[in-house]
């Protein structure tokens, strides 16, 4: 890719930061965890998936599922940037009269499954990539999962399915934020070596940094992944599941919220918005007054 | 498979599969019914292992691209161990997914309580939108089978291949049917019980005792003109069910009439814990499903409406 071409990529990504922040107020949303994965989402729609806002119906297109459903501000923000819906839907954020809230709804355009309850959009996919493989298909499907989900044991359930069917057309991506809600992952239910146990479950493995455009880009082209042994790549037909662990930062983007443990659900006054937004585009860190939200 | 002559469940799941692409079977490798399937079916037979809540959720993906997945797993474990799967991947969409809930009930014999499906009505009866047969036995199972998977929604199948000598009426959704006509006692069955429930009607006849018996297939939607005709003609009124009395048939009985505000009393004949592991016939007779029990049963209850008048 070129640098001209990335730079538009990340252009689009600190635009569709820029609307996350946005939802942050009036009620809130899952800030901290919706920018981590901003990155990820925002390089899946430019450099991997083949969806487009005209062929949502097509069951030829790829398929991308959220798994970790508190981070849809980030899916919305960028269907909103790639104009599957209007960017002025998202004012209506938490109203009644519309599908926008803090978890999926399949009646927003782009939207290809509802998730909320973690730990169940792995299997989802599984059935979806077996359908794919029944029509013969070179469609994909990916599944965005958060590492704090990962503490669920359908995922690994699932996982071993999705082994023994060989599917590799899916791709799951961690986005390793390094937090559950409002806790360090590593504290209370740790995952590491986490790249060893995928491998173990009969995946392809690759890990990089997921606030990185452009590794992210290289990552996603060298799908499917083959190897068994982690940290290299071997030319040879995919035996299994692909699993890219994408090391990110949670809250990234704003200094003053960045892995911090009490930053995951957000709920500012319209005014710290605004701060939040000149410290996204470079300026001083927002002086934030509001408390800390602690859910869950 | 083709060397049988009577049609089975498993063969009327081949030929509707056969006919139509879109259905899938698949199973938490339960495959005592459908032991032919997978060679009949091919790729279109998917078992993924002893993992409900994944073999749930992947009925959820396929059939979010227009299959329809026939979801054959042992009753409790469908219902119970992947039930959020359920409610949130198969009921909050709606998607035409057929569980299957194989040995519910009594059915499960000596398993013990772990195996014994007797709340798994109650809990279907919570998913907005999702359907359910139970059927009163082989024939009854095989008439509902194709309007099951023709219609676009969720179903939950209590599965029950008993064989009996009922003569059946052509299946409808949210239509019961009347086996016997009698007016002194209504009973209102489902599901592997229909037969006791029938021995015993025959039972109460021989002894001067006119009974009622309708086979309630569809207990979602319910057949409320059945039900409340049962109760018009009727002196007495069981529902008989090997099933929890909370959540069931009863269950749904009472609420139709409570909130149709029509005055009865409705004697639940079902289970209010788990019953003793055993062979079928020994679980009838200790739990009083067993047909002469329950026509002394109901016997007992019209003498007890008789005496209070």
């Amino acid at each position: 890719m070129s640098q001209r071409a990335a730079a538009a990529v990340e252009s689009m990504a600190l635009r569709v930061r820029e609307r996350v922040i946005r939802l942050a107020t009036g009620g809130g949303c899952f800030l901290g965890a919706s920018l981590s994965c901003v990155d990820i989402i925002v390089a899946l729609y430019t450099s991997f998936l083949n969806v487009t806002k005209e062929n949502l119906t097509s069951s030829e297109r790829d398929v991308f599922l959220l798994s970790k459903g508190h981070d849809v501000p980030a899916l919305y923000a960028t269907l909103a940037e790639l104009g599957f819906i209007d960017g002025s839907r998202l004012s209506n954020h938490l109203k009644p009269s519309d599908h926008i809230y803090w978890h999926p709804n399949m009646a927003v355009p782009g939207v290809e499954f509802h998730s909320g309850s973690l730990g169940h959009l792995l299997a989802v996919a599984v059935g979806i990539a077996l359908d794919q493989r029944l029509r013969r298909q070179a469609a994909r499907v990916v599944v965005l999962m958060g590492d704090g989900e990962l503490n669920e044991g359908s995922v690994w359930e699932a996982l071993l399915v999705a082994a023994a069917k060989r599917l590799s057309n899916l791709l799951i991506i961690v986005d390793r934020n390094g937090f559950q809600a409002n806790v360090r992952t590593e504290d209370l239910v740790p995952l590491e070596p986490l790249e060893e146990k995928f491998a173990s479950f009969g995946c392809g493995v690759l890990r990089v940094d997921g606030n990185d455009t452009k590794a992210l880009q290289a990552a996603l082209s060298w799908f499917p992944y083959t190897e068994k042994i982690v940290g290299t790549l071997v030319k040879g037909v995919p035996q299994g599941p692909s699993v890219l662990i994408a090391d990110t930062i949670r809250g990234k983007g704003l200094r003053s919220i960045e892995a911090l443990a009490d930053r995951w659900f957000c709920n500012f006054t319209p005014g710290e918005v605004e701060a939040l937004i000149e410290e996204l585009h470079g300026s001083a860190e927002a002086r934030l007054r509001s408390r800390a939200v602690a859910v869950r | 498979m083709s060397t049988r002559s009577s049609p089975s469940y498993e063969t009327v799941l081949r030929d509707l599969a056969a006919a139509d692409e879109r259905i899938v079977v698949m199973t938490a490798e339960n495959r005592a019914a459908i032991r032919r399937l997978p060679e009949a079916l091919g790729e279109r037979f998917i078992d993924t292992g002893i993992n409900e809540q994944t073999l749930v959720g992947a009925s959820a993906g396929l059939a979010l691209r227009g299959r329809v997945p026939v979801v054959h797993a042992l009753a409790t474990f469908l219902t119970m161990r992947a039930f959020e799967f359920i409610r949130t991947d198969v009921g909050i969409p709606g998607l035409p997914v057929k569980l299957i809930g194989y040995v519910p009930g009594l059915l499960s014999e000596a398993n013990g309580p772990t195996h014994q499906a007797l709340e798994d009505v109650a809990l279907m009866r919570t998913i907005p939108g999702m359907r359910i047969f139970c059927p009163g036995d082989e024939a009854d199972l095989l008439l509902g089978l194709p309007a099951v998977l023709a219609d676009s929604v969720p179903w939950y199948v209590r599965f029950n291949a008993r064989r009996t000598e009922i003569r059946h009426s052509p299946f409808a959704i949210g239509r019961a049917e009347v086996i016997h006509e009698g007016s002194d006692v209504g009973i209102l069955a489902c599901g592997a019980l229909l037969q006791e429930a029938a021995e015993a009607a025959d039972l109460l006849h021989q002894s001067g005792v006119s009974a009622r018996l309708v086979n309630v297939r569809t207990l979602e939607p319910l057949d409320e003109w059945a039900v409340v005709d049962t109760i018009g003609r009727c002196r007495l009124v069981v529902t008989v069910e090997d099933h929890f009395v909370r959540g069931g048939l009863f269950s749904a009985v009472a609420e139709l009439l409570v909130r149709r505000g029509i005055p009865s009393h409705v004697t639940p004949i079902g289970l209010e814990g788990w019953f003793p592991p055993a062979m079928f016939p020994d679980v009838l007779t200790c739990t009083g499903f067993r047909c002469d029990l329950l026509a002394d049963r109901i016997r007992e209850l019209l003498n007890l409406a008789d005496s209070q008048g």
